[in-house]
């Protein structure tokens, strides 16, 4: 096989949902001393591209795009490894900070998010559900985030994205990480009202609100 | 001359007994999480595998067996006095109305917004007014108080304007006590509260197989004070359920299941009921459609296993995810009336709700009254009045024979048919002459009427010094010093 035809490969394995293929092909990439930024960027990421479209114009629903946005992140996990051994900083468009505020431990909305923004080049940390405010905050300046990504499924949680905003404030942090919003009782008002810079309906427009915000 | 009451029936005997079965198997391998120690110490000392690490416990089948056969078949409620009793449990069906809104559709604006204490009033008094509403529920939260104190405030509210029992929950562990306190206060004692229970406590599973410290503590402490508790399993289909509704069913028996074992441990012979609210997970939205018919199919499916277990139940039915009175909301509403009653299920939660279980709308509530009206009329079947039936009315018969002036007609008329109050019927002229009126136009000119023409069922002066020094201090303790003014 080819390269062309390695990367058309790594394309159909991520559109298709073939977990093990695209952990074969990684494997092989790896083996085969190829370029793994070139891997990346001509094999799989155009393989979570099109299955985007394929879900902006219809034709993939949730149960596909979950899968594909899964096998990326299982070739990622087979390439970066060999990226870190020879010391190349794989490109990342940004660092997230994601999590389920404390109290909510309903946390499908946020996993779904926290795929697509990792299938899509972020690099994702998922602190899990039920996470404190104050972990968000660590977190982020630990790992010196772009972005805070909070999550809330009730009304009582929800209160929380205007909290850490109010703490990043007395923190003098405010301004330095991108805080984006979402879960079933959130929406763009309330995005604004609590001054977070974005907030997503699902999963495809956190991406897009969230590499808008980068560029 | 027994009358036919219509049922529905979605599952056969064996393949109800086989999702129970496999719900057992689920619950001895690989268990469930129960994230409550008090909880997992009944596990223990019920001789239960219980790894606290990890708060995972193994059901054995006989722990599970014993623990259905000490949970009653039925549940009497009562009314704010004491005095009305309703049956929960057989083919018995009460609406009411769908629980803990965030958002109330006002009707002059057309828009979703917060409500005040003067709505969740203004909702709890046309609740009371609600023929075919036999239950309140505390279906509005109230923005103008904190938080975390919705759950308590909203039965207050509820308490001092409304006779009827009331379907709640806790949003707080420490939310318990307050509102435990203002139901011995209209009882009078814990002990005539366990005897005659005015409010059932909802409690909710987190799928897949989990009882968070909250929900699993309500069980316990509303088992302890003879509260019922409404078991509502929630697997959303293919996200955090499996995607057959077979398979759904087997993991909401499950749960189901593990919740009655920590309310009969707590306390043998805890009354409970099996409800739930799962969805059809919408695969495109990723939304939570309570409209949709599969939906719907679940409700009645789990209601019929609860039934083969001899349990009371309980639906999220009658409800629509439309955002404002439309056809939709109409429809999905209509639809789920008359499948929750014709399934039978006890204790239907839905009426006035729009858009998945948020939002609450004054003028639905009083549209899915008829919906609830027409829905409870179809279930008593169509009944032989008289032996023989017709011919007797024959007798005589002319080319002049007409049935209105006769006396048989005057005898059954009203029970053999019912009467709406804001369903169109008129003839096209008269709808003009009255102003072109639509539905949800006709629905709030009846709110306003209601709301205008009834007093407030409000309890006695002592009774609503006492409830308000109770949710003072509740209030207080959560930093509010003063609770907002009651208007009506």
């Amino acid at each position: 096989m080819n390269k062309d035809e390695m990367y058309a490969e790594m394309k159909d394995a991520i559109i298709s949902g073939d977990k093990d293929k695209a952990r074969t092909l990684a494997e092989d990439a790896v083996s085969q001393n190829m370029d793994l930024n070139e891997v990346i960027e001509q094999g799989f990421v155009p393989g979570i591209q099109k299955a985007g479209d394929l879900w902006e114009n219809g034709e993939y629903f949730l149960p596909e795009l979950i899968t594909s946005a899964e096998c990326m992140q299982a070739a990622m996990a087979v390439l970066q490894p060999s990226l870190e051994k020879s010391q190349i900083t794989a490109s990342t468009k940004g660092k997230v900070i994601i999590g389920t505020i404390e109290g909510d431990i309903h946390d499908i909305g946020k996993n779904l998010v926290a795929a697509m923004l990792g299938a899509n080049g972020f690099d994702v940390i998922d602190l899990g559900a039920d996470v404190k405010l104050e972990r968000f905050i660590e977190a982020a300046e630990t790992e010196n985030a772009d972005f805070i990504c909070m999550s809330a499924l009730l009304t009582t949680t929800m209160l929380g994205q205007k909290k850490l905003i109010e703490m990043l404030k007395e923190k003098n942090l405010f301004g330095r990480f991108k805080v984006m919003v979402g879960g079933a009782p959130v929406n763009a008002q309330w995005a604004s009202e609590i001054e977070a810079d974005g907030y997503a309906a699902n999963a495809m427009t956190a991406v897009n609100t969230a590499e808008s915000l980068m560029s | 001359m027994d009358t036919i009451r219509p049922k529905l029936e979605f599952l056969s005997q064996s393949l109800i007994q086989q999702i129970i079965s496999e719900a057992y198997l689920i619950l001895d391998n690989p268990g469930i999480f129960v994230e409550n120690r008090e909880a997992l110490q009944l596990f223990q000392d019920a001789g239960m595998q219980v790894d606290l690490d990890s708060q995972r416990v193994r059901l054995s089948a006989k722990l599970i067996e014993d623990c259905l056969a000490s949970t009653p078949a039925t549940i009497k409620l009562y009314d704010r006095k004491g005095e009305k009793e309703y049956l929960v449990g057989k083919d018995e069906v009460h609406f009411d109305p769908g629980s803990a809104a965030t958002t109330l559709l006002d009707h002059e604006t057309g828009e979703q917004r917060k409500a005040v204490t003067a709505d969740l009033i203004k909702f709890i008094r046309l609740t009371n007014c609600m023929e075919y509403i036999d239950f309140q529920s505390t279906g509005l939260i109230s923005s103008d108080v904190p938080d975390i104190i919705g759950d308590s405030y909203r039965l207050y509210i509820g308490l001092l304007f409304c006779e009827k029992p009331v379907v709640t929950g806790t949003f707080r562990v420490e939310g318990f006590q307050p509102m435990l306190d203002m139901l011995v206060a209209i009882r009078g004692s814990q002990q005539a509260l366990a005897e005659k229970p005015l409010a059932i406590f909802d409690a909710c599973p987190s799928p897949p197989l989990k009882w968070s410290n909250l929900t699993a503590q309500s069980l316990i402490d509303a088992s302890r004070a003879g509260i019922p508790s409404e078991l509502i399993s929630m697997g959303m289909t293919g996200a955090t359920s499996p995607i057959t509704i077979t398979g759904t069913l087997v993991q909401h028996v499950a749960e189901t299941l593990c919740g009655l074992v920590i309310c009969q441990l707590a306390q043998k012979g805890a009354p409970v009921i099996f409800g739930g609210s799962p969805s059809s997970f919408d695969m495109r939205r990723g939304t939570t459609p309570m409209g949709a018919i599969e939906t719907m199919m679940i409700d009645c499916g789990y209601a019929q296993i609860a039934k083969y277990l001899n349990l009371p139940t309980h639906a999220y039915m009658a409800l629509s995810d439309a955002k404002v009175n439309d056809n939709q909301a109409g429809l999905e509403t209509g639809i789920g009336a008359v499948l929750a009653a014709l399934a039978g299920i006890n204790v239907v939660s839905g009426p006035g709700m729009l858009d998945f279980e948020s939002c609450q709308s004054l003028e639905k509530l009083v549209i899915d009254n008829e919906i609830c009206g027409m829905s409870l009329r179809l279930i008593k079947g169509i009944a032989q009045r008289d032996d023989p039936i017709a011919t007797a009315l024959f007798a005589g018969f002319t080319p002049k024979t007409q049935f209105l002036s006769m006396p048989h007609t005057r005898k059954w008329y009203r029970e053999e048919h019912l009467f709406p109050g804001i369903i169109d019927r008129d003839t096209y002229d008269y709808w003009v002459s009255l102003g072109k009126k639509s539905m949800p136009e006709r629905a709030a000119d009846k709110v306003n009427q209601l709301l205008q023409e009834s007093s407030p069922a409000l309890v006695d002066e002592d009774l609503q010094a006492e409830l308000r020094s109770i949710m003072t201090a509740d209030a207080r303790r959560n930093g509010m010093s003063e609770l907002p003014e009651l208007s009506y």
